[in-house]
């Protein structure tokens, strides 16, 4: 019996079949009305419009793609050769082949003909182009990196496990076309004019400008420029919120603060919170028609002031909203620093202060140097705080939405400012990798370490009291401004209580026996719930399968793979946006405007939180398990599905939860991507604000609030825990959503 | 009714590097079927690399790996005729004992209900009748340790795999598994590969035993073979402990050798020495010590420790210090006794490393 053998074949004829199916069957271009409205039926399969790829060859002119159907042919050759080696080595080059071709063809060949002068000059001009590439030519683009993954497999690559080369080799593909070929694109967009051609004169003008690098603060000018500005606010925010957060850790695990639960509760709060919503709560607290503001007017005829619309209203935001984050991440060094050493040092004849000095707070550095470094990276990449409060005085990702939406109109500049924005945000994370790997001295062992901390030193105590009590209140204040705000008529005019808001937002009426959605908000929520329980599943799947390959597959350049997805991470993503507006717009990929490009966005962003809380949840998984299953005859395929999902459900639900909730919250990138037919909540909240239609925007805001803390809630409890009664081993594997939000940020 | 079909194994020139580290160098050997072949040896000398490269967990760098006759070198884990019981049993934690068993049967194809109806066969097998619905965490280590015998067992490989199957066990129910192993594999007759670092263990269990070191077979024989006439002092030494003497041998008529140490003279098996400077393994149990102030080959006793059943030495000689077990523990002798040293007829052997 040669099961192996049949396996070899069966998916080799699937995936033959299905490139068979792809090339005849299915429209080779892109479909204008969308490849899934079936318009194209009637049309199929002779326009040129929606012709499949043979008949694009035979009647179209396209004569090019023969090499597609040539390497295809080549690996049904591979089908029927016998020796194993020489079959391999077949599929291999006719998967290479075919996916270097499809991807040069489609970046050569654009609308019009060839898109590089180089190639007009090398080969006879062409008399007609190519749309961007549709349903086949994707589907073709697949089969050939199944193949060549298939090919690698029956040459004993990864010891001849198809599955995981196949996984790896489509993760590699994917992260190149969703994330490098997007960033790649931004930095040629710099160089680049409207109409695509080469022209540098934009980017030495905006590199030059003064409006970016000046230092007039400093020496004696108006303002700075805009790098500078954020930078400096990076700085104060990443200070101020990891000053606050660590006072929040020590009341937490050292005093004996009455309220600690309430502290924890905290840490979900950045979760479910929509980026500028503390800006928006902030108007309505300070803003010119304040509650405060107002107050302190007509109490003690302060004049109302616009103090908050800048660089001082943004960092109280910042802080507030990334003040969570920095506790999270603390709050595991401040637990981290053995008891024991502490009692060490007292028995050595320290006093509390000198203890605390010299003893537990060098032991937290590295990791208060780890928040500083995630609040100046959360900072940078922050957009909906400063696009509701920053006025005037924008910081980059502000600067670049307004160079691409506004009556500037500028690609090559916003592409400027984002390349500008990409190196602050990779050289901290590049600081927090290196500068602070193997620097971590947290000592939790996992033995019961005996001993208690002990208590700060009396001056501290209070100091951090006096901190905390404070700024825990105005959250509270903050939030329920949040709460309250959607109820308020006009703030500030008029004060009376009124549901006149969440009508206009969520009204629903039966109009002859239907129920229909006639509130404003209905269209643009609907579509955020559509899109965030499609990206959330697979988000979840691609980060938990790349946990695993990370985790359990050994292949060459490894590290430089997790390297690469780590780093996506510190994109921020207004340069996510501005890169995927310049890579997806024209062929060989356009999806501009579809639900498609915005799931992808929300895929290929949080991702990284799957793969990290897969990763930690994995490696405590015993991975004789896994061989363990191999051994039994189970694929890998099987094993993850029977073996390693089962265990891992506490990190898919976190997993899931996590990217659900983050698709409906962020900003940064969506407002790029947003169309009329796919609006996102978020932006359309930002359209409410920018309208000035505060009791609207909070309203629905609240809304959304209400939304994913119901949603979290009934996950936890929906997804129950498993008895194992197996050593901690399994045990420890359950993690809440907020612990991987620490996990992902501090690590 | 399970019955295993015995294969035979067989490895040629295999290699396996990690990196710029040779874990194996050139491994050839040969496994009969229906024998139960151990590798031994100390810990990181490359006995879990060779199991896992049989089991296809590993890929050698270079050879072949045949089973029953078939290369293999190339086929993934899933693909092989072999099945492995874990150092850590590797039991699903989540899946009932049944189910565990079972779980190899159904990945093979087999339909639900026949595969349970196996598993369940299998259970008994190893004396596990009716505990099918536990968890693996509701059995004791000594029943995980019988779960993960009887899923591999069921599935029928031509070789069972073993590494260090009995390292969780606590030192009492050690020997019972042992034991069980073996009678399980005998009275199945399947091939079984069994790595364990204890050659207590080895000699208790195997047909034949393969001793490792350094990624390479040092020795390979039957237990008696390795224990009476090991190949080099670290053979001798590992196989149960062995003083090494330096001795001359004197001459050589056939199987037998004269040799001499100090002035004694004694006649051992030649093992094909040549007359000359020679080394002499000799088991401590090997030597008897008499009180004597002078004697062909003297000592001095530095150590004694009564332990119960036996009396431990250490003996100053002329070549060396010697550790002695003597069972007369009637007459006990004093440290700082000068004895003479004899040899007795078992337990000495030349070494030719
Ligand atoms: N995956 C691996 N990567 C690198 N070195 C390894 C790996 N597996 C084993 N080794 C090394 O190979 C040597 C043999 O290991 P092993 O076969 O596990 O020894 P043992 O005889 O104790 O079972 C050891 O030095 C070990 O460090
Ligand atoms: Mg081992």
């Amino acid at each position: 019996m040669d099961t192996g053998k049949d396996n070899r074949n069966r998916r080799l004829d699937i995936t033959l079949g299905l490139g068979i199916f792809a090339f005849l069957l299915i429209p080779w271009y892109r479909i204008e009305g969308g490849f899934l409205s079936f318009g194209w039926l009637p049309g199929f399969p002779g326009e040129a419009s929606v012709a499949p790829g043979l008949l694009q060859i035979l009647l179209h002119g396209r004569w090019w793609l023969v090499i597609a159907a040539l390497m295809l042919a080549v690996a049904g050759v591979a089908r029927i050769t016998k020796d194993p080696r020489r079959r391999g080595a077949l599929l291999v080059l006719s998967g290479a082949i075919g996916v270097l071709f499809l991807t040069l063809q489609g970046l050569a060949i654009g609308y019009s003909g060839w898109a590089w002068t180089i190639s007009d000059r090398l080969f006879a001009a062409l008399p007609d182009g190519q749309p961007s590439m549709g349903a086949g030519a994707m589907l073709s683009a697949l089969v050939f990196v199944l193949l060549f993954s298939f090919g690698l497999a029956e040459r004993g690559a990864m010891k001849g496990d198809a599955f995981v080369v196949a996984s790896i080799a489509l993760l590699i593909f994917l992260v190149a076309i969703f994330v490098f070929y997007p960033v790649g694109s931004m930095l040629i967009g710099a160089f680049q004019d409207f109409d695509g051609s080469l022209n540098p004169a934009g980017f030495t003008r905006n590199i030059q400008d003064p409006a970016i690098w000046s230092l007039g603060c400093v020496l004696g000018g108006d303002r700075c420029g805009v790098a500078w500005r954020t930078l400096w606010l990076a700085i104060m925010t990443a200070g101020g919120s990891t000053i606050m957060g660590l006072a929040f850790a020590l009341v937490a695990t050292r005093t004996r603060f009455p309220f600690k639960k309430g502290l924890r509760l905290l840490t979900v709060l950045p979760i479910i919170t929509p980026p500028f919503v503390i800006g928006l709560a902030l108007t309505l607290l300070f803003g010119r028609a304040g509650v405060v503001t107002e107050a302190l007017s007509s109490l003690f005829g302060i004049e109302p002031g616009r103090w908050l619309y800048g660089m001082t209203g943004i960092w109280i935001a910042q802080v507030l909203s990334f003040t969570p984050i920095s506790f999270l991440v603390l709050i595991g060094v401040v637990e981290g620093v053995s008891p024991s050493m502490e009692e060490a040092s007292q028995t050595l004849r320290a006093d509390r202060w000198r203890t605390f000095w010299r003893v537990s707070l060098p032991l937290m550095k590295p990791g208060i140097a780890n928040a500083f470094l995630i609040g100046f990276i959360e900072s940078m990449a922050d957009f909906g705080n400063p696009l509701v409060l920053g006025g005037s005085h924008g910081v980059l990702s502000t600067e670049i939405f307004f160079a691409v939406v506004g009556s500037q109109n500028d690609p090559s500049r916003a592409a400027v400012l984002a390349i500008i924005l990409l190196c602050f945000t990779l050289t901290a994370f590049l600081a927090q990798r290196y500068w602070l790997s193997g620097k971590n001295f947290a000592t939790v062992t996992g033995k019961g370490d005996s001993g208690a901390h002990i208590a700060l030193p009396r001056p501290l105590s209070i100091g951090v009291h006096v901190l905390v009590v404070p700024w825990m209140l105005f959250t509270v204040v903050i939030y329920g401004m949040i709460l309250f705000g959607g109820f308020v008529k006009t703030w500030g005019l008029d004060n009376s209580l009124t549901l006149d808001h969440y009508a206009r937002a969520f009204s629903v009426e039966m109009r002859d026996g239907v129920l229909s959605w006639t509130g404003v908000a209905w269209n643009s929520f609907w579509t955020t719930m559509e899109i965030a329980l499609i990206s959330a599943p697979l988000t979840a799947a691609v980060g938990l399968l790349t946990a695993y390959i990370i985790v359990r597959q050994k292949f060459v350049g490894r590290n430089v793979f997790e390297f690469a997805l780590m780093m996506s991470f510190a994109i921020p993503g207004t340069v996510i946006g501005i890169s995927y507006i310049m890579a997806f717009n024209l062929p060989p990929l356009e999806m501009t405007g579809t639900a498609l490009i915005l799931i992808a966005c929300f895929v290929f962003r949080n991702m990284p939180v799957g793969v990290r809380g897969g990763i930690a949840a994995m490696s405590q998984l015993d991975k004789s398990l896994d061989e363990a299953s191999l051994t039994l005859r189970a694929t890998s395929l099987r094993t993850v599905r029977k073996v390693i999902l089962p265990l891992l459900r506490p990190a898919i639900t976190a997993a899931l939860v996590y990217s659900f909730v983050r698709a409906i919250t962020s900003i940064s990138a969506v407002i790029f991507l947003v169309s009329a037919e796919y609006n996102m909540a978020t932006s359309y909240i930002v359209g409410l604000v920018e309208n000035g239609e505060y009791g609207v925007a909070i309203a629905y805001s609240s809304m959304l609030i209400v939304v994913m803390i119901v949603i979290i809630a009934s996950f936890q409890l929906l997804v129950g825990e498993r008895r194992l009664r197996r050593e901690n081993r399994v045990a420890g594997l359950t993690t809440a959503p907020s612990p991987l939000l620490a996990q992902e940020k501090a690590a | 009714m399970i019955t295993p079909r015995a294969g035979s194994v067989v490895f040629q020139h295999v290699r396996k590097q990690f990196g710029a580290f040779t874990a194996i160098h050139d491994l050839s050997l040969t496994i009969e079927p229906g024998q139960l072949v151990t590798l031994l040896g100390p810990s990181g000398c490359g006995k879990t690399t060779t199991l896992r490269m049989l089991a296809g967990l590993e890929h050698p760098t270079s050879g072949q790996i045949l089973i029953g006759g078939k290369d293999v070198t190339m086929l993934p884990a899933n693909e092989r005729d072999v099945s492995m019981v874990f150092q850590s049993y590797a039991l699903f934690p989540h899946m009932s004992s049944l189910d565990n068993v079972a779980y190899g049967l159904e990945s093979a194809g087999m339909k639900r209900k026949e595969a349970r109806e196996r598993a369940e066969e299998g259970l008994k097998l190893v004396g596990l009748a009716g505990m099918g619905a536990r968890l693996p965490a509701e059995l004791s280590g000594g029943q995980q340790q019988r779960v993960a015998v009887a899923r591999a067992l069921v599935l029928e490989p031509q070789v069972l795999l073993l590494d260090e199957p009995l390292s969780n066990l606590d030192a009492r129910l050690r020997r019972q598994v042992r034991t069980e192993i073996r009678e399980l594999q005998q009275r199945l007759g399947f091939t079984a590969v069994y790595v364990t670092h204890d050659q207590d263990e080895a000699l208790a269990v195997s047909d034949r035993i393969v001793i490792m070191k350094d990624g390479a077979i040092a020795q390979e024989g039957s237990p008696r073979d390795l224990y009476e006439a090991p190949a080099s002092a670290f053979i001798a030494d590992f196989m149960g402990e062995a003083n090494v003497v330096a001795c001359d041998v004197l001459s050589v008529d056939g199987a037998d050798a004269t040799i001499r140490v100090g002035a004694l003279e004694h006649r051992v098996p030649s093992r094909n020495a040549r007359p000359g400077p020679a080394k002499l393994a000799v088991r401590p149990n090997a030597i008897t010590l008499e009180p004597a102030s002078s004697a062909a080959f003297p000592g001095r006793i530095t150590h004694a420790a009564y332990l119960g059943d036996h009396v431990e030495y250490e003996v100053e000689t002329g070549t060396g210090r010697l550790f002695v077990v003597d069972p007369a523990v009637e007459r006990a002798l004093p440290p700082a006794t000068d004895v003479a040293v004899g040899f007795k007829g078992r337990g000495i052997a030349l070494i030719n490393g």
